[in-house]
Parts: C-alpha cells; sequence; structure tokens
C-alpha cells in the first residue's frame, strides 16, 4: 500500500492516489468567446447573473418525463394520439408542454413495425422532452451502426425485434426531433395516467428498449 | 437521389446519395443549411421532405429483413425525379 504516514510530527496523510484532473482546466476558444459575451452581456445590464443560472438550472431540469406523459395520454386517449402523430409540437403544447421552436414527429410502434431514432450526422435529439440525450445516442458507434444494422444493435441492448416486425430506422439529419410511441404494456388496462407514466422510459422513447413491463399483482 | 459531394457543410448523409427512395411526408420549408451555417441567409428556403428508402436499396449487404426502412430528412434540392417508378 502506498500510504506513507508521517508519524514523526502531526498525523498527517499523504495519499499517492493518481491525481484526477480538473473538468474545467482548459481554457478553450469557445469558453473565452461564452465568459466573454456573458461578462459584457451582465455589464451593460441586458441579463443578470441569476438569468444565467436560472436558464441552465431550467435546461438541466428538463427530462424524459415530459415526454412520458405525453405517451400515457397517448395510450389512454386515442382521438389525442391522433392529433400527436399529425402533429407532435401541436399536441405537446395543447398539454401544456413548452417545447419551443422544436418541430416534433411522433411515430408509434405497432405489432408490425418497430420504430428507432438516431441522428447520424450529429446528436439531434427532443431535448425538450427527454432532457439531455445519453452519451451512447452521440457515440459514433451508434449513430453508424444503428441504422445499418439495427436488429443487431437494438438486440446489444436487450431488444429483440422478431423478424416479422418491420424496423423503421428514422435519421434525424434536419429540422424534426422525433418521439417514440411504444406498445402499451399487456395488464395495463385500468391503470391512470400516472400510473402508465412511471413504465414509459427515455429508451423506450428513443426505439431502443420497450416500456417497461406492468408488474403482476397491484401497484 | 442527387449523388453529389459538395465541400461544405451538407446534412444529406452520404448513404443516401444516389439512391432511390419515396416521400413519405413534406415537413415544412426551411432556411437552407448549407448556407445558414456560413452565416448567409439560407434563402430560398428549402422544402423538407421526409424520404423512405428500402434497406436493402441502401446496403447492398443488409442483414435484416427485407422490408426494413430508413426514413431521412432530404432537402428538395437534393431530390432528383425518377423517369420510371418504382
Amino acid at each position: 500500500m502506498s500510504h506513507d504516514h508521517d508519524h514523526a510530527g502531526e498525523h498527517t496523510h499523504v495519499h499517492r492516489y493518481p491525481p484526477r484532473p480538473d473538468q474545467d482546466d482548459t481554457l478553450t476558444y469557445y469558453r473565452a468567446m461564452e465568459a466573454a459575451v456573458r461578462e459584457l452581456l451582465i455589464d451593460k445590464g441586458v441579463i443578470t447573473a441569476e438569468d444565467v443560472r436560472r436558464q441552465v438550472e431550467n435546461m438541466d431540469g428538463r427530462n424524459a418525463g415530459r415526454g412520458a406523459t405525453m405517451v400515457a395520454r397517448a395510450w389512454l386517449d386515442p382521438a389525442y394520439k391522433q392529433r400527436m402523430l399529425a402533429d407532435g409540437s401541436r399536441a405537446a403544447e395543447e398539454i401544456g408542454l413548452d417545447v419551443g421552436p422544436l418541430k416534433l414527429v411522433v411515430v408509434e410502434n405497432t405489432p408490425a413495425v418497430h420504430n428507432v431514432i438516431v441522428c447520424t450526422l450529429c446528436s439531434c435529439y427532443p431535448r425538450m422532452l427527454l432532457g439531455l440525450p445519453p452519451d451512447w445516442y452521440k457515440s459514433r458507434n451508434y449513430r453508424s451502426r444503428v441504422v445499418r444494422e439495427p436488429r443487431a444493435v437494438l438486440a446489444e441492448f436487450g431488444t429483440v425485434i422478431p423478424e416479422d416486425v418491420l424496423i423503421r430506422v428514422h435519421d434525424s439529419t434536419a429540422d424534426m426531433r422525433y418521439l417514440v410511441v411504444p406498445r402499451r404494456p399487456e395488464g395495463t388496462d385500468n391503470w391512470s395516467e400516472a400510473e402508465l407514466t412511471r413504465l414509459v422510459t427515455r429508451d423506450s422513447m428513443i426505439g431502443v428498449a420497450f416500456a417497461e413491463n406492468a408488474p403482476s399483482g397491484p401497484v | 437521389m442527387r449523388a453529389a459531394y459538395p465541400i461544405g457543410h451538407v446534412r444529406t448523409p452520404y448513404y443516401v446519395r444516389g439512391k432511390h427512395g419515396v416521400i413519405e411526408r413534406l415537413c415544412g420549408v426551411f432556411p437552407n443549411p448549407e448556407e445558414l451555417a456560413y452565416a448567409r441567409p439560407g434563402r430560398p428556403a428549402q422544402p423538407l421532405y421526409r424520404v423512405r428508402f428500402l434497406q436493402r436499396d441502401v446496403w447492398p449487404d443488409y442483414a435484416g429483413q427485407p422490408v426494413d426502412v430508413v426514413e431521412v430528412e432530404i432537402y428538395q434540392h437534393w431530390l432528383e425525379a425518377e423517369e420510371h417508378g418504382r
């Protein structure tokens, strides 16, 4: 063990672990530009430091619960689901979800079709509804492979698609963002919207997983 | 699809260039990203479509099912009409 204990004087510990680099130790070109513009805007009274903090908190607070609410509503209300498939952005606004300029396309999994989303060019993702994308979604591995061998990639996620189910890969290359409505699990006939929402995971709305199964027995 | 390889900020993936697809829907009209990327106004705005390709037409060695598809957003100036319908 590499603990050097100094027993001569004060009982100080020197732990020789490799130093862990700080994550903010490189002042890159864009970091310097961000700091300069932010400080200038604050100095000139255009925005306040609190505005910036509040907006960062707001962005970090977005999560897949928003998308899950839309999916659960669609499972319960066929008319809502039809409006959602016709115009995803409007359907989000209809239930009070602010999606900003997001142009949302909603696609539905059925017994015959399984949908999965990728952005092969970068990492386009419906952040307003799902929060920040997972690291694997941005990886070159996922982006390059799911578009040409989707069945193999989905199987690596533990999601095996039967051969008689068509796979539809959506490449989010331009101005649209995508949300998958997974299939509603069996045994949830009398469930409330709040209960259903808990079964709708982030990955099921990207299309790399199914919605969670209903636990057997009372919830 | 046009089989073109211009230099610049192009949002048409290589893997569908020169391939045959079918328009799935019109998404709207958007400023041209190939212009926006260079701080130009992106006019004229381009209609944007979702185009559906059979995977077996895109990847000759596609190992999935013959009915599998990939759908990609394509700006109109990348489309070419086919002389014979498929």
